[in-house]
């Protein structure tokens, strides 16, 4: 299957995609579609953002063979691309670096962003800080209350942490709220969008700053062994580490996993399964797929990690899921954390409650495999930002 | 276009007032004579607003009202249903429904129609849906003699405004500064000679809205637009009325308290055709005969 020629020019991938924006933004939209179709040819930019990636944030990461998951697993050999060693803790570093790179070069001074536990803000704030941009981010009162080391980072870096009173008070409202202000200021302001999510071009300029994982990860393996992988596994949320990791892969026949916040379970109606659960609709300037209500509210959604707290997700991944070339499956909260122990003690990597989705997704599907067989987890982030959830689990059981 | 009550806006020659209110805010029966007021205080259209979770274009005050309607489940079934309960009642100007597009898609393009025209919309302004989204939407609407109602706005390039204001049916919205809904003190910089500009490439009535909240600011457009749309402002005042619209001893003075506003922000007319006379006789007699009063 050829994904190449996607988006078509209205930023589709089929039926999914589009600009569903006010007209107020359609100008500053039309001209980040300039600015980065010209960026993406210009081979100094290309090199510049390449040269931060290694001299700034440490890449390329390592594939790191799993020896003591791979025995827990029972079958397949795991691997895992380390995500979690970049600069800042997680991919979100990858897109933050490239869109910062855009806006200067589009010759913007300010950036505005979204954020959910804090990783995109902090990833948007450190970039800020390097090359000098003003930086505001928004972020769910609620959000703020339980992130508070990351919220006291993002100041330390020199952005202002803006608090959204509106909605529900998390990830969607702080996006709501920061598309209402890029509205406001469109003319002068670059809105550094997190996710794979977004009126078009967005879900194309993540993939696009994100492609590195999928690209390194390739030539990793090749290093190693002239066989193709079994499986390739992500967690998906919005879905930019896993469009990332998946990109140079979608045209071949390996078989791709994305991973969904099942939460409490899928029949309880606490989780964050889009594909499964979610319908067609609408959500921040995108046709996708989302949880909502039969009337069309969107529905908040449930995991215990927060980044994969999001009802809908990236259009490309309603397309790979609708024409069936990913398979995405859920994880629950209590399967995540259980995968989560296991990396830490069979591995001595602490990884983020996110990634332990895709780790357990990997553990319950390895024996499917034989041992001559190879699995590659994208492990997006590192766990230090998960430690107060932990231990509260540990503690009393609750969720926060 | 056939429908007549968008002829009769469209003939008019005044500085129109179309005021915005959230269907059902507080319920329905206050929503039927809310309207009713609008109508009788110089409303030549009136915009209803559906209530939506994640309402991109709005500000706090429309957020705020879309989160009351929704603890009472108030649907886009529900307000398109007090669309035709306000017609039963008297309300005879073009009445607009004013959705996001998602409650459009879920409830079925079909199915909204169907309760369209069961009701007696007139029109259909979906604030997320841009020119490049909406061709299927409009074919739509123009089957059924209703205006889908386009928007365009100071950073509108003038290629796609022209594109925009001369494809625009019903009246053509231009959003008088950059942002969500609500009051302000200040409009774009460049908002007279957008409005000017749209003015003379629109073939329909050109509004101006978004952070009007007072006569004497919809004044400072009347040379260059057909008339003005007033939201937040009376969603603001409906939430203020609000605990006097609960109490039956107290519901008659909140609505003449209501009117009395209402008749505030209608400036005395009929100056716009003084203007008009002054200026601009010649402009409007090559504006009618070109066909711009459709």
């Amino acid at each position: 299957m050829k994904t190449e020629q996607l988006p078509d020019n209205l930023g589709r991938y089929g039926r999914y995609g589009g600009k569903y924006v006010p007209e107020t933004v359609m100008s500053a939209l039309a001209e980040l579609e300039a600015g980065f179709s010209e960026a993406k040819e210009d081979s100094e930019f290309l090199n510049l953002y390449l040269k931060e990636l290694s001299s700034y944030s440490g890449r390329p990461t390592p594939l790191t063979f799993a020896e003591g998951l791979t025995k827990k697993g029972g079958g397949a050999k795991i691997f895992l691309k380390r995500e979690d060693l970049n600069h800042t803790g997680a991919h979100k570093i990858n897109n933050a670096i490239g869109q910062a790179l855009l806006a200067v070069r589009m010759g913007k001074k300010k950036i505005i962003a979204e954020t959910g536990a804090g990783q995109h803000g902090v990833a948007a704030a450190t970039a800020a800080a390097r090359y000098g941009l003003e930086c505001r981010v928004f972020m769910g009162e609620e959000d703020i209350r339980r992130q508070e080391l990351n919220v006291f980072r993002m100041k330390l870096l020199g952005a202002e942490v803006v608090p959204v009173y509106s909605g529900s008070r998390t990830l969607k409202d702080a996006t709501n709220e920061a598309i209402r202000e890029w509205v406001r200021t469109v003319e002068d302001t670059f809105y550094l969008i997190g996710s794979a999510v977004g009126p078009h071009p967005y879900p194309q300029i993540v993939k696009h700053f994100q492609k590195i994982i999928g690209e390194e990860t390739s030539s990793q393996l090749k290093d190693i062994t002239d066989q193709d992988p079994s499986c390739i596994i992500a967690c998906v949320g919005g879905g930019s580490n896993a469009i990332g990791m998946f990109a140079p892969f979608i045209d071949s026949s390996i078989p791709l996993v994305g991973v969904e916040a099942g939460g409490k379970g899928t029949s309880t109606g606490f989780h964050a399964a889009t594909m499964e659960k979610g319908t067609l609709g609408v959500i921040h300037g995108s046709m996708t797929r989302l949880l909502q209500t039969e009337n069309g509210q969107i529905i908040e959604p449930y995991s215990v990690s927060a980044g994969l707290d999001y009802p809908g997700v990236g259009p490309e991944h309603a397309y790979l899921y609708e024409s069936g070339r990913v398979a995405y499956e859920s994880v629950t909260d209590e399967e995540a954390l259980d995968a989560l122990q296991t990396l830490c003690s069979e591995e001595g990597i602490l990884c983020a409650i996110e990634s332990a989705h895709a780790v357990a997704y990997a553990l319950k599907a390895a024996s499917k495999y034989t041992e001559n067989e190879m699995m590659v987890i994208c492990l997006s982030g590192r766990g230090d930002k998960d430690v107060h959830t932990l231990i509260s689990r540990r503690e009393g059981g609750s969720d926060e | 276009m056939n429908n007549s009550r968008w002829k009769r806006f469209s003939n008019k020659n005044s500085f129109r007032f179309v005021p915005y209110m959230m269907g059902c805010d507080p319920d329905r029966e206050t929503s039927i004579e809310i309207a009713l007021a609008l109508q009788e205080g110089g409303a030549e259209a009136i915009e209803l607003g559906v209530p939506y979770s994640d309402p991109l274009a709005d500000g706090p005050v429309i957020q705020r009202a879309s989160q009351r309607c929704l603890e009472n489940d108030v649907s886009l079934t529900d307000v398109l249903e007090l669309a035709g309960a306000m017609r039963e009642r008297g309300v005879s100007v073009p009445v607009i429904i004013f959705t996001y597009y998602n409650l459009l898609l879920q409830l079925g393009e079909n199915r909204f129609f169907e309760l369209a025209e069961k009701n007696g919309i007139d029109g259909v302004l979906v604030p997320d849906l841009p020119f490049e989204e909406s061709a299927g939407l409009k074919k739509s609407c123009r089957d059924r003699d209703m205006a889908f109602i386009s928007l365009v706005a100071p950073t509108t390039r003038e290629e796609r405004l022209k594109e925009i204001a001369q494809d625009a049916d019903g009246f053509l919205y231009c959003i008088s500064s950059m942002g969500v809904t609500g009051k302000r003190a200040a409009f774009a910089g460049n908002v007279k000679s957008f409005l000017a500009n749209a003015q003379e490439q629109s073939r329909v009535p050109v509004l101006v809205g978004f952070g009007i909240s007072s006569s004497s600011q919809a004044m400072q457009f009347a040379g260059v637009s057909d008339g003005y749309i007033v939201g937040s402002a009376i969603v603001e005042k409906i939430e203020a009325l609000l605990p006097r619209f609960s109490q039956e001893q107290e519901r008659e003075g909140a609505i003449r308290e209501f009117k009395y506003f209402i008749n505030q922000l209608v400036p005395a007319q009929p100056e716009k055709e003084c203007n008009h006379a002054a200026e601009n006789t010649a402009d409007d007699i090559k504006a009618v005969s070109a066909g711009k009063t459709d």
